[in-house]
């Protein structure tokens, strides 16, 4: 029970993330795969805070009374990975954009009949 | 004890949104969803005491991104996701299952969640924890740590969504009303 209890965090992030690589290789949809880059981000963000939890431990904010902190190196990390995850989203969605102007269409398959790419 | 059964049903949440999203294949739908999913991954980040990515995550995950995704479905005007006809579904899930299993057999040496002994706690976080308050005087460690010592890693940061924005801009501003009229005008000879 424990050891369920000590990993069930992490499997939920792999099934997240093996959930959001299912929607980016098996859907057409240029805009349902960046959805599913998305999910597979955020099981990123996930698993870096759950390594840094500690039992007990509180927000990493100085405050008297509390000496148990968790550990504030991946949250740092992953306010930047927030950020630019966000910005490579918007740079996605961009071209998502153009490729509608251009193709006329954002499905992936209707792309490649056009193209006679496959 | 109350804190590890909100991250058990949070976490449960999360899962299910995720496997509607990809069952559905109404593309607003799906981006109101991830609305909701980002929320859940904030109140998450609140129990797991992560505080400042919660603040992030709710304001740019779930705020920016669905706002960014709603006005590209606007701009593309396609609400509906085609099924695409040769589709099959056996290879990709073959790949992801095989993929996730490894994955899963990788976290059985993985120490518990939560334990105070593990090896991310023991390295550099105990500096950061004892020296960043009398180092810089500032009491939240992450803004310590995000400002301070790793100023130079939040300046690269600052860069990379520059560079993405002027990418953008790039791609998608200066003529685009131009181009939507060329369209408009396409469609009416089609139509006539």
């Amino acid at each position: 029970m424990d050891f369920i209890l000590g990993h069930y965090n992490y499997w939920i992030v792999i099934f997240l993330m093996m959930v959001g690589f299912y929607t980016v290789i098996s859907r057409g949809n240029l805009v349902k795969k960046i959805v599913g880059l998305n999910i597979f981000q955020v099981s990123v963000f996930l698993l870096y805070i759950s390594l840094s939890t500690v039992d007990g431990g509180t927000t990493p904010i100085v405050k008297e009374g509390f000496d148990l902190y968790s550990n504030p190196l991946p949250h740092v990390l992953i306010l930047t990975a927030i950020v630019v995850g966000v910005a490579t989203t918007a740079l996605g969605l961009a071209l998502v954009v153009r490729i509608k102007e251009a193709y006329g269409t954002i499905e992936e398959d209707e792309i490649h009949e056009q193209d006679h790419s496959l | 004890m109350i804190d590890i059964f909100i991250n058990i049903t949070l976490l449960a949440f999360l899962a299910i949104t995720a496997v509607a999203m990809v069952r559905m294949s109404n593309l607003f739908a799906i981006i109101m969803l991830f609305g909701i999913f980002s929320f859940l991954s904030a109140g998450l980040f609140v129990v797991m005491d992560a505080a400042d990515v919660a603040f992030t995550e709710a304001a740019v995950g779930a705020g920016i991104s669905t706002v960014l995704m709603l006005a590209t479905l606007a701009l593309t005007k396609d609400h509906k996701e085609k099924k695409p006809l040769g589709h099959r579904p056996w290879l990709p899930l073959a790949v992801v299952i095989i993929t996730g299993a490894a994955l899963v057999y990788g976290t059985i040496d993985i120490p518990a969640f939560g334990d105070a002994k593990a090896p991310p706690q023991l390295h550099v976080a105990p500096y950061y924890i004892e020296k960043s308050m009398p180092e810089t005087g500032v009491p939240n460690m992450v803004t310590a740590v995000l400002a301070s010592y790793r100023g130079f890693d939040t300046l690269g940061e600052t860069a990379v969504i520059f560079t993405a924005g002027v990418a953008v801009l790039l791609l998608i501003g200066g003529r685009r009303s131009k181009q939507s009229d060329k369209k408009q005008d396409e469609g009416k000879d089609d139509e006539a």
